[in-house]
């Protein structure tokens, strides 16, 4: 009987101490309050925690030999994992270009597949060179997660999907009407204030799953479906013919939210910062100046203008521009050679999805979009 | 041979009482620290409610009683989510009741078909996650129903579509504060006529049907009052809308509500069910052969025997089960039923005030579940056995 008294007596301080032992640890966790649905703020556990990565990247990389980049597997056209294993996609491509610019071959990429919730911490802990996982742009990620944002590479926003067969021209004509949405950070406030706008009354069905919101709008149970144009748009194309396809539904060109997205890094290493953004930089020059994979030879031949000699890496007057990012000044031809400039992986992923580039913010600021490169020189 | 107290030559360490105190002064210390470190890490937290008087910025549908919209204050969306709570919870539990006593009872029917049918649906029902059966009364059943402008009607007066279901209501008009009036007079009347003839019955053994005299009491002075007050209620039947989006007038309860009131009524009655059942057995034999003997048949056995006995045994557990199904119902987000979850959780991800939120969210399910089980524990007291 006593030696029973002692067994509990033992167990319950070992589980006091252990319960103690756990709390405690819970200490440096921060409040860790991810709440995973897609768009939320994660806070990493520590932003500076890795300290090794200051300045490096580069050099990291190019002893590993490949290039870990952070994507998607489950949007169409910007990061999706094919059957075969492979990844494709806007997003990926910009993982391919970087590969080229740093090794000449872009082949030299591990996908590393990550959730909303995983991905800055992925980024804070070194796990991935860089971020290109359709991520919006804000001030709370740029400043709080020790993130830095590239060039936007898509300029996408909340925007408007629904059927030909409705008639509807645009938002304005939607009055009294039932519109679904998944919960998401904004996607709500921004329906609501685009109505207000409009003086438009609407009934707002706010689903947690694409499947059962994707059921009711099948059903007609809502006139519109609300939610990033991207997002829409990868829906769109996966319409199932047996509903009516693709084809009829239509996204209105209207957004009505600002979704910048574009690689990121970690903001310790602003050389290997400026490589990330330098080679999207000069995937939009090229656009701007109509270099593309199956022109490139011409362009190397005769660049014609001096910033194109300097883009390209050509000798000019017997001296190459050498652009100090530490990588060969010619690697604009890698890239530009095994993947492409900004215009043709637009038209490769994106105007399949039903985004047509032009017209929209992402056509180039020569057609009034917002696609601008800053001067190579 | 000395004579010696319990424990007095053991070593201190080995004294049953030393040795219980210390125990209990070790786990004593142990739930003050951890009490300590919990109240030290929510003093840390920034447990500010201010952001609830903050402008919304959202709508939700379904609201009933309420009417906010984006331009109101984000803890009055939330009540509006309260109140679908409440609705779905005071639907739910009434109808589950009422199907859980009638498959209980068929369960232990004579009748083979009849039990064996509701042993498949007691089986089917509480053996299927309530998840999985609110997602499919909304996708595989009310989604099926045609659209709106093509809605099913029943004389023009009723309609049913994917949207949900319109039924013809009643708008008030001036006076109906006069017949409330009317309509309390005739409930407190009805009350005392129903204690008179229940005395008088007692009293003479003549019988006086105290339930229907009290009915004809309450309609009565219902129906003067009504005339009364100039007809306060004039119909209200419900329309398709102009462009066929939504109903115009009537009652429209809909396919959201409808989804999750049928899911929560089916998962929680096959619970009840058995409840009932095993209430039911445990009322002794000798009682259905007693009123057997006394002539009685077998709806009055069930009605003025049985049921009295077993509903004193059915209570607690009853109870659980009303709390369960008011805390399922944060089920619905799934199915864009705006209850208490998932307005407060748009109100997280709008402010990203997490912990705050769930701290009402927590106290307001506490609340309405210490209420549902004040009443039931009321009511449990008043059936339970007085022995004399």
């Amino acid at each position: 009987m006593k030696k029973n008294w002692l067994l509990i007596a033992v167990g319950l301080i070992v589980a006091v101490l252990a319960i103690a032992a756990i709390a405690c640890g819970d200490d440096d966790d921060g409040d860790g309050n991810g709440n995973g649905d897609g768009n939320g703020i994660e806070t990493p556990s520590d932003g500076n925690g890795t300290g090794n990565t200051h300045e490096q990247t580069l050099s990291d990389v190019l002893a590993r030999g490949r290039l870990n980049c952070g994507v998607n597997d489950g949007v169409p056209g910007f990061g999706f994992l094919e059957a075969d294993g492979t990844s494709s996609g806007f997003d990926v491509d910009f993982c391919r270009a970087l590969a080229a610019a740093i090794f000449g071959d872009s082949e030299l990429v591990d996908y590393v597949i990550l959730t909303a919730a995983a991905r800055f911490e992925a980024l804070a802990g070194g796990e991935i060179d860089v971020l290109i996982r359709n991520t919006t742009w804000t001030l709370s990620r740029d400043a709080e997660l020790n993130a830095s944002f590239a060039t936007t590479t898509f300029y996408d926003g909340q925007g408007m999907m629904v059927r030909v067969a409705d008639g509807f021209d645009s938002i304005d004509d939607m009055e009294g009407t039932t519109i679904c949405s998944l919960q998401g950070t904004t996607t709500e406030l921004n329906l609501a204030d685009r109505f207000e706008a409009g003086g438009l009354s609407y009934e707002g069905l706010t689903f947690e799953d694409n499947g059962p919101l994707e059921a009711a709008f099948t059903a007609e149970a809502c006139q519109g479906w609300t939610s990033d144009q991207s997002q829409l748009a990868a829906r769109r194309s996966a319409y199932p013919e047996a509903d009516g396809g693709p084809e009829s539904l239509l996204i209105f060109p209207e957004v009505f939210s600002k979704e910048p997205l574009g690689p990121v890094t970690r903001d310790d290493d602003s050389q290997w910062f400026d490589i990330v953004n330098w080679v999207v930089i000069g995937m939009i020059t090229a656009d701007e100046k109509g270099i593309t994979s199956a022109n490139l030879a011409d362009f190397v031949a005769d660049p014609g203008e001096v910033e194109t000699s300097r883009l390209l890496g050509l000798p000019i007057e017997g001296t190459v521009f050498d652009s100090t990012l530490g990588i060969d000044p010619d690697f604009m031809q890698d890239v530009i050679a095994q993947v492409g400039n900004y215009g043709e992986l637009y038209e490769k992923h994106i105007e399949p999805l039903g985004i047509p580039r032009e017209g929209s913010l992402n056509a180039s600021w020569l057609d009034g979009g917002l696609i601008y490169a800053p001067p190579w020189r | 041979m000395a004579v010696t107290t319990i424990g007095a030559g053991l070593s201190l360490w080995r004294n049953v009482r030393v040795q219980r105190f210390v125990v209990q002064a070790v786990f004593a210390a142990a739930l003050a620290a951890f009490g300590y470190y919990l109240f030290t890490q929510a003093r840390e937290l920034d447990l500010g409610f201010d952001f609830l008087n903050g402008r919304a910025g959202f709508n939700i549908s379904n609201q009933v009683w309420t009417n906010y919209d984006s331009n109101d204050l984000r803890r009055e969306l939330y009540i509006a989510g309260v109140v679908n709570t409440v609705r779905i919870a005071g639907v739910g539990i009434a109808l589950a009741t009422l199907l859980g006593l009638v498959a209980g009872v068929a369960r232990l029917s004579g009748n083979w078909l009849l039990s064996r049918l509701a042993l498949v649906y007691v089986e089917t029902a509480r053996n299927i996650p309530l998840l999985v059966q609110i997602v499919f009364w909304y996708i595989a059943v009310l989604l099926q129903l045609p659209r709106l402008a093509d809605s099913m009607t029943a004389f023009d007066m009723a309609f049913l579509s994917v949207r949900g279901l319109a039924l013809p209501w009643v708008q008030t008009e001036n006076g109906f504060g006069l017949w409330l009036i009317f309509l309390t007079v005739a409930a407190v009347a009805a009350v005392a006529v129903r204690q008179w003839r229940g005395k008088r019955e007692e009293r003479t053994g003549q019988p006086s049907y105290p339930n229907w005299v009290a009915l004809g009491t309450f309609v009565a002075i219902a129906l003067v009052g009504f005339a009364i007050a100039g007809g306060p209620l004039s119909p209200d039947r419900p329309e398709i809308g102009e462009r066929g989006f939504r109903y115009d007038g009537g009652l429209f309860i809909s396919a959201e509500f409808t989804a999750l009131l049928l899911a929560l009524v089916t998962y929680t009655g096959a619970f009840i069910a058995e409840i009932v059942r095993g209430s039911i057995q445990a009322v002794p034999k000798g009682q259905t052969e007693a009123s057997a003997a006394l002539g009685l048949n077998p709806f009055q056995r069930l009605n003025l025997v049985i049921l009295p006995q077993a509903l004193r045994i059915m209570i607690p557990p009853l109870t659980s089960q009303y709390l369960n199904l008011t805390k399922n119902s944060s089920l619905a987000v799934a199915i864009a039923f705006p209850e208490l979850v998932g307005v407060s959780r748009t109100i997280m991800n709008n402010t990203g005030q997490t912990i705050p939120m769930f701290v009402i969210v927590m106290a307001t399910y506490l609340l309405m579940s210490l209420i549902i089980s004040l009443v039931m524990n009321t009511l449990h007291r008043r059936t339970t056995l007085v022995e004399h």
